[in-house]
Order: C-alpha cells, then structure tokens, then sequence
C-alpha cells in the first residue's frame, strides 16, 4: 500500500486556483521532490499534506485513510509527520536538546528515553557538543541541524521539507544536501521536499515531481527528468536547452535548414504529419574543426561561431547552422576555443533528442 | 527504523466524503472565541459610543426623541465659546509643542549635543509626570501672587505687578505644551534615527550649508511625522480634562471639557453632554481619517528605508547653545515644577521657602494616617490599574492572535473594533460608559467595575498595538513547528508563543498600567465616593486649595509611577514608554 497518496488535489482561492487537479503517491520510504518556479503551487501542496491548508479539492491519504479533503481537514497534529521549515522555525527560548526534544515530551516517553534518542539523534547530525546551547548562538548551518535532528527523531510517518536549504549560503547549500540525502539512506523516512533549486532536487530526490502553474508536468527519476523531458516547460525549466521546431514527416523530422530520421531518435512517436518540438541539450552536440567521419547516423552539418561565453568549466558557444535560421547553445570543453565568426562543424547525438509536447 | 505504520493510530476517518460529524470533529474553538471577543467588544466600544448618540436625541427622564439637547448645548454664547476656545487651546499648544521637540530631537537624533542622556532623561520625565501634576507645579511656580517666579521677579525688580501669571490663556498653553511635546520629540526623532547621512552629504555636495541641508532636506523629510506629532498633540488637549480644569476654570476660560463637567454638576444633564461631547468626537475621528488618507497618498520613501551609514553633525561652537535650549525645555517641564511641587510637599508653607523652620512631613502622615480617602484612593488606582491593564492585554492578545493567524474570515473586523477607542476622545468614552451602563439595568455607578471597563477600552488600542506587533515578530512556522510534531493549537500557543511574546506583553501591560493609574479625564465623570482614583483625589484637593497636602499627594503619585516606570524599564528595556506605535 502507497504511505501517501494525493488524488486529484486542487486547492483555490476565489477563482484563483494555486493548486490543481494534483495525483501524486509516494511509497514506504521514497524521497519525493516537488520542483517549480516560486509561485508554482508547491508550498501550497506541501502545507496541505501537513494539514496547515485546507483543500478546495481532491483528497490527501495516508495508509488508505483520509487525512484532508474539502470540508474536513486532520490537523496537523494528529498527522505523525514532521516538517522542516524555510525559516527552520527553532524555538529562541529553548536549548537545542530541548529543541529536539520536544516532539517526543509531547509523545510522552519517559524522560531517560527522551535523553537517549536526543543524545544519539544529535550524534547523528554532528551537533552532540552544542546540546545545551540557545538557538541564538549557533549558525545558520548549526540551526539547519538542529532542524532536521527535531524532525527526525520522532520517526515521523512522512518527513516534509519546505525549501529547507534556501537560506543557507552557496558551500554550505551543497554540503547540507548531501547531508539530507545521507539520513534518507539512513532512516528511509517518506519525505515531501519542496524547492526551486533543480540541483536540490537532482541530488536528493528518488523521483522529481515538477510542478508549473499548480499543476505537475511529469514525475520522474532525476535523470529521466533530464534526458526525457515530456514538457516544453519541463525541458527549459531542467537544465539548458534549445527548443528545436520541426516537421514530422513520414520517416523524417524536417528542421530549419536539416533534417533526422525519425529511426535515430530514442523516443517513439506516432508518425503522421505534424509539427513537432524537439529538446536538443548543448551537452548533446559537439563542434569539431574539420568535418569528423561521422558516427553512425550522426548528424553533422556545417556551422558559424555567433557568439561565445567562457564560464570557466566550459565554454558556452552559440552557433548558427548554414542556410538556416536557428540559434543553437552547445557546450564545449575549456581547451576547445573558436573565435566567433569561424565555420566549423556540429555533430548532434539523436539519442539524446528528446520530443516535448 | 521500525516500521511506523503498524504504530500509528487508528485512522481518524474513513475513506468516504466527510459527514457533518466529521467536519463538527475538526472545528476549532477559534471560532466560538471570536463571537466571544466581538461580543466584549461591542460592549466595551461599540454599545457606549452608541448609547452616547442614542442619548444626545433623547428626552431626559422620558427617552422621547428630540432635537433639544443640540440647542440647549449650542444656544448659549458661553458653550460656543468654549468650543472656540479648545480649538485655539489645541492650535496653540500643539505649535508650541513642535517648537519645544523639534530643536531637540534633531539635536538628539543628528548632532554631537552634549549631554544626550540627561536630555533624554527630561524628556522620559516630562513623558511620566501627569500632565496635572505639572498644572500644580506651574500654579506653584507662576500664580500671579505667591507664585515663586513672581515672588523672586518682585524682590529682584522690586516691581509691583506679577511678570508671569499661569492664569492666562498662554499660561495654560504653555503649561499643555510643556507636558505634550514628549509626543512630537518620539515621533520626530524616530523619523530623523531613519534618514541616511548621505540624503544630506547629497546636499553638502552641491553646496549647501549643514543649516540650509537641514533646512531643505532633512526637516521637509520628516514633516509628516512633525504634522502627525502636531495632530495627536491637538487632539490630546481638546480631549484633555485635568490642566484646563485646574489652570482655567480659576482664569474664567471655559473649553469643551470643563464645559462638559459643569453638565455633570448636580442636576446631572447627561443628554446634553452628549450632544455637545459630538463635536469632539467629530473632529478627532475627522483629522485621523484625514490624517491616513492623506499619508497613504504622499510616499516619503526614506522614512522607512533603513539604508546607509548615520554620521553626527558636529556643531562646533554652537554644542553648548543648543544644549541651553534642550535643558531649558527640560528645566521650564521637568526640573522646576517638580523641585516646586517637592519643596511645597515637605513645607509647613510653601510660600516661605526653603528652611529648616518650614520643614515638615506632616503632610505626608496626614495622608496616610489620617486622610480618609488618600489611602484608599492609592490603593483603588492601583488595583484599577492592574485589572483594566490585564483586561485589556488579555482581549488584545486574543485579538491580535486572531488577526494575525487569521483564524476566522472578518478577523480584522475584530482589530479595527479594538483599535476603535483610538479615536475615541477619553472624556466622551467616559460620558458614553456613563450613559450606558451607569444607570439600570447595570447600573454601575459608582462601581469599580464601570471604571475598570473604561480604562479597559480606553486603553486597548495601546495594549493591542502592542500585542500585534509582539505576534508578528513570532514567525508563524514557530508554532507550525510544534503543531506539527503533535501540539494542539492550546498546547502551542502554551509552550511556544506564549514564552516568545511574554516580554512585550509584559512592557504593554506595565504601558496600560501606567498610562491608567494617571487617568483623570475619563475617571473624573465614573467615580462614586468610594471608588475615587489618586487622579481624582489629586483635583478634588486642588479644589480645596491646600497646596502643600496637594503637593505631597502629587509626590506620591509621582513616586509610585516612578517605582513602575523603573521596574518597565528594567524589565522591558529602557524606552519601552517611548517607543513609537
């Protein structure tokens, strides 16, 4: 049985809807990103899992049983979950042990055990030395910590997370994720992490969820997001991508100025006649010098240097198809240098062409 | 980890639609609390107000409706005058006011004055001092006869004629101003501690003195808060009882509020107070609508930006004038009067000066010993005070917790209902509680209880400013955080807002307290002859004309606000009374 089910979740102010029509389930144990631009409606449904908002559709359940649906709505506290919060919400007036402590005095475990569970959820996340200190002498990092030491140790039914990472400094943003992700694999709690980040979402989550105007465009593995995105939104959102039209036509996909065969691409589509859009990542073509043999059934076709963009790890190189009128992003290696306005040549790999709707 | 779906409970609901008996499951009390607090509320604000209207067109004895009390209240030349005389009063003093703060906030907040903490301390005490205890002291000070000013001018001069009298139009101005301009100093100088030192470097670089960039930049920066200080000034003495009674019933200058009082004098014409109590009201629910729409419209971007660093301007030569100025407001509000009032208190005479032969403390056991009414009047403010001021914290703190969740739809209905008396001049609310609950069915008069729910309403808009802005600087994921880990709305509010917010509350209860314990103007129309107030005593002795038992039982109202002003400022940082709303 899923640990998390929202079936046709929607939620709306007036006429505004933030939320709409969202399915979602989530197994024993899975770590779930909700990815989206502010805006997109994932706060909205996390808070709505915890039972701080009440649904104006659909349902939320938990193990079969309904938790939220318009009208009634489980409060948060009799939820089991845990949530961790943008602004990490530690209370000023309490030590970190009694931070961390309190979901557990509230389920009224014996004060040895409550100690012991603190001691050793605080070894965990590294803050064992600073037990007795007032929030107000610790770091931002620290009071991440301290954060997901408190959400955790209750053995929380779902651990939700609200952007937890977005005010934390760039070093300390990465390590911290790779810290979250580390006590997933070691607790396996079914979490809800909410960001705009895709990096934080790409590191952490088994699956992405990515949401756009209140709804979710697809849900997928991290690397399935990224080669296989469904949606044009999807694709520009994930990463950096040209947006390719074409013309779908018998076995070809007719392009400005090229064409492919429909046989090189991965993905299957039905063949009649039809535009369609294509999702070439810069990654995904490479520029050479003189014209390279060719692959088997590698497009190679001949292009000018537009503009250029060192970033220091690769350069970023627009370039022009002859005769045509696109502008294409490919990435290259820092050693590989073309001066703007040389003709060189452009070798695409199909395989990794997705076709968005 | 073990397996937490075999632990958890029982699911709460089935999987069906939600029946009438589950949503009744999840209700929470917020809702019948709020039907609670409107109903309070309109008891405290609105059924008063109300009843004030109500009775301004009604028949004494009878209750038939009539136009009558409006003509008896405007057909006599003398009632009009008084009307004439409060505005002019207000003018006036509140001018005067904004010459007294202006200097010196600009020279606290923006210059290397000298001295800065005793400045700061005259200001605090001409803030604490009741405004009629500083009437006792100017009366002490500048009566035209034995007055210590006129005294020392005759024996100087050896003229015949007084050189000050306090029983003069400009003698009660001033002695307004000297007690209101504390007002504009708050308001003015948290406006200047807000503008950058580079708006007038900008000046500087394009040649203009430190004079005229004070002058052309920085003043016209903060007008609207000199303006606002001006308003509230103006409408604090045409609302004020205390100063005008004393000072200007003797100097035979009527305004609205003894005007008012003298409605109250046996027989006791209530209908026609309230209809002449309307212009008041009028005029200031009037100038702070005006007020507001018109600061909503003007956007004078820098007063609240926070940006850049704040450089002192060195005054040179001119530090030790400008200092003179600042402590000579402070020695004209502060100084003199209450080294007057405290001589007087401790003489056998008050007119023969200090000497060991006038020395006594005979006035002070005379009131508490012997007095029949001093004791008993100390102990009444005191236990007033106390419970208006938890009253009113409790209602604000539940209303601002409502508004600021927002709990219920219309929650802000409740905070505009608790912020209503605002506008309420205190001496109508005390007519309109008069009028509402002095007589059957409640019949209050005289009780404790009708004085406690007047202070109650007077003062909730302090007590809820307050509150809501100790709400919100606890971030909502605070109790979030809590609820989701298992902690019920109570339990939350108990164990994690309740300790965030305690301190604030604590320095708005001690605010309610004090500003209650100093009441005059609405206490004076609600007091029974065992429920009088130190406020109330204080003027029935100035009546009496005993000057030195006066002054001592000024010093003991003095002493004991200083007593809760001190334990405010240990408790709630030292500016807790200053702060600006």
């Amino acid at each position: 049985m899923p640990r998390l089910t929202l079936k046709g979740l929607g939620k709306a102010y007036g006429k505004v809807k933030v939320v709409d029509d969202v399915d979602l389930t989530l197994e024993e144990g899975e770590f779930v990103s909700l990815l989206g631009p502010s805006g997109c409606g994932k706060t909205t449904t996390l808070r709505m899992i915890a039972g701080f908002v009440e649904p104006t559709a659909g349902s939320i359940s938990m193990n079969g049983a309904v938790l939220s649906s318009p009208g009634a709505v489980m409060p948060p506290e009799k939820r089991r979950m845990s949530m961790i919060f943008q602004s990490y919400a530690i209370w000023p007036n309490m030590t970190v042990a009694e931070n961390v402590g309190f979901g557990l005095t509230l389920q009224k475990l014996s004060a040895s055990e409550i100690k012991a569970r603190v001691a050793k959820i605080l070894e965990v996340v590294q803050m064992s030395h600073l037990a007795d200190r007032y929030p107000a002498e610790l770091s931002g990092g620290q009071q991440q910590r301290v954060a997901l030491a408190r959400a955790i140790v209750v053995q929380p039914a779902v651990l939700l997370l609200d952007e937890p990472l977005s005010n934390l400094d760039a070093n300390l943003r990465e390590e911290m994720r790779f810290e979250i992700r580390r006590l997933h694999e070691e607790f396996r709690v079914t979490t809800v992490y909410v960001t705009h980040d895709q990096s934080e979402a790409m590191a952490t989550a088994d699956r992405i969820a990515v949401m756009n105007g209140g709804r979710i465009e697809q849900v997928d593995a991290p690397h399935v997001i990224y080669t296989r995105p469904k949606t044009r939104f999807v694709a520009a959102f994930i990463g950096r991508t040209n947006l390719v039209e074409g013309q779908l036509d018998g076995e070809e996909v007719g392009l400005d100025g090229f064409a492919l065969r429909l046989g090189q691409l991965h993905s299957v589509i039905p063949g009649s006649k039809r535009p369609i859009l294509l999702s070439v990542r810069p990654q995904s073509m490479a520029l050479h010098r003189e014209k390279p043999l060719g692959r088997d059934g590698y497009p190679v076709l001949p292009v000018t240097v537009a503009q250029r963009t060192y970033l220091g790890e690769s350069w970023d190189y627009v370039v022009r198809p002859e005769d045509s009128g696109l502008r294409l992003r490919v990435a290259a290696p820092p050693l590989q240098v073309h001066d703007v306005g040389d003709s060189v040549w452009l070798e695409i790999d199909p395989q990794q062409i997705a076709v968005v709707n | 980890m073990p397996d937490i779906a075999t632990a958890l409970p029982k699911p709460a609901m089935d999987a069906h639609p939600p029946t009438r008996l589950a949503r009744l499951r999840y209700l929470e009390p917020s809702n019948l609390l709020w039907i609670l607090l409107v109903l309070v509320l309109l008891f405290l604000v609105a059924v008063p107000i109300g009843k004030l209207l109500v009775v301004s067109f009604e028949k004494q004895g009878s209750g038939e409706f009539t136009f009558a009390n409006y003509l008896t209240a405007y057909g006599r030349a003398r009632y009009l005058d008084a009307l004439v005389n409060s505005l002019i009063l207000g003018t006036a003093s509140a001018l005067l006011s904004a010459v007294f703060a202006v200097p010196m906030a600009w020279a606290v907040s923006r210059t290397d004055v000298p001295g800065k903490g005793v400045i700061w301390g005259m200001v605090m005490g001409a803030f604490i001092i009741p405004p009629y205890l500083g009437a006792v002291g100017w009366i002490l000070l500048a009566g035209p006869n034995s007055g210590v000013l006129n005294q020392a001018w005759r024996w100087v001069s050896g003229a015949e004629t007084p050189i000050v009298n306090v029983y003069s139009f400009t003698g009660l101005a001033v002695v307004i101003a000297l007690h209101s301009f504390p007002l504009i100093f708050i308001f003015v100088k948290a406006a200047l501690d807000l503008i950058s030192s580079e708006m007038e470097d900008a000046a500087n670089i394009l040649g203009a003195g430190t004079l005229t960039a004070t002058r052309r930049v920085t003043l016209p920066l903060v007008w609207p808060s000199i303006l606002g200080g001006i308003i509230v000034v103006f409408l604090e003495t045409i609302a004020l009882f205390g100063t005008p009674a004393m000072i200007g019933i003797p100097a035979r200058i009527n305004v609205v509020t003894t005007q008012l009082w003298q409605f109250f004098e046996y027989p006791v014409r209530v209908e026609v107070a309230a209809a002449y109590a309307m212009p008041l009201l009028l005029i200031t629910v009037g100038i702070i609508l005006a007020q507001k729409l018109l600061l909503a419209r003007k956007g004078y971007v820098s007063q609240t930006g926070k940006g850049g660093e704040r450089r002192q301007i060195r005054l040179g030569t001119w530090r030790w004038p400008v200092f003179a100025y600042c402590g000579f407001v402070g020695a004209l509000a502060v100084v003199m009067p209450v080294a007057v009032l405290l001589q007087a208190s401790f003489a056998k005479a008050w007119g023969r000066g200090l000497s060991w032969s006038n020395f006594t403390v005979d006035n002070y056991t005379y009131l508490l010993f012997r007095h029949e009414m001093a004791l008993t009047s100390i102990w009444n403010t005191l236990w007033f005070s106390a419970a208006a001021a938890t009253l009113a914290v409790v209602i604000a703190v539940l209303v601002a917790y409502i508004v600021a969740r927002r709990l219920v739809p219309f929650g802000s209905a409740l905070g505009f209902l608790a912020m209503a008396p605002f506008v309420i001049p205190g001496i109508v609310m005390a007519i309109g509680f008069y009028a509402a609950y002095a007589a059957p069915p409640l019949a209050l008069y005289g009780t404790a209880l009708i004085i406690i729910l007047a202070f109650t309403a007077r003062f909730l808009p302090i007590a809820f400013a307050n509150s809501a802005a100790a709400m919100r600087a606890v971030h909502p994921e605070m109790e979030e955080a809590s609820r989701i880990l298992g902690g019920g709305r109570l339990l939350t509010i108990r164990r994690i807002t309740a300790p965030l917010i305690q301190r604030s509350l604590l320095g708005g209860w001690l605010i309610v307290f004090i500003v209650a314990s100093r009441e005059l103007s609405s206490a004076v129309f609600l007091v029974g002859p065992r429920t009088r107030t130190m406020s109330v005593l204080l003027y029935d002795l100035s009546e009496a004309g005993n000057f030195e038992v006066l002054s001592a039982f000024g010093g003991l109202l003095l002493a004991i606000t200083l007593v809760f002003v001190v334990i405010g400022m240990k408790l709630a940082g030292r500016d807790f009374m200053l702060r600006r709303n």
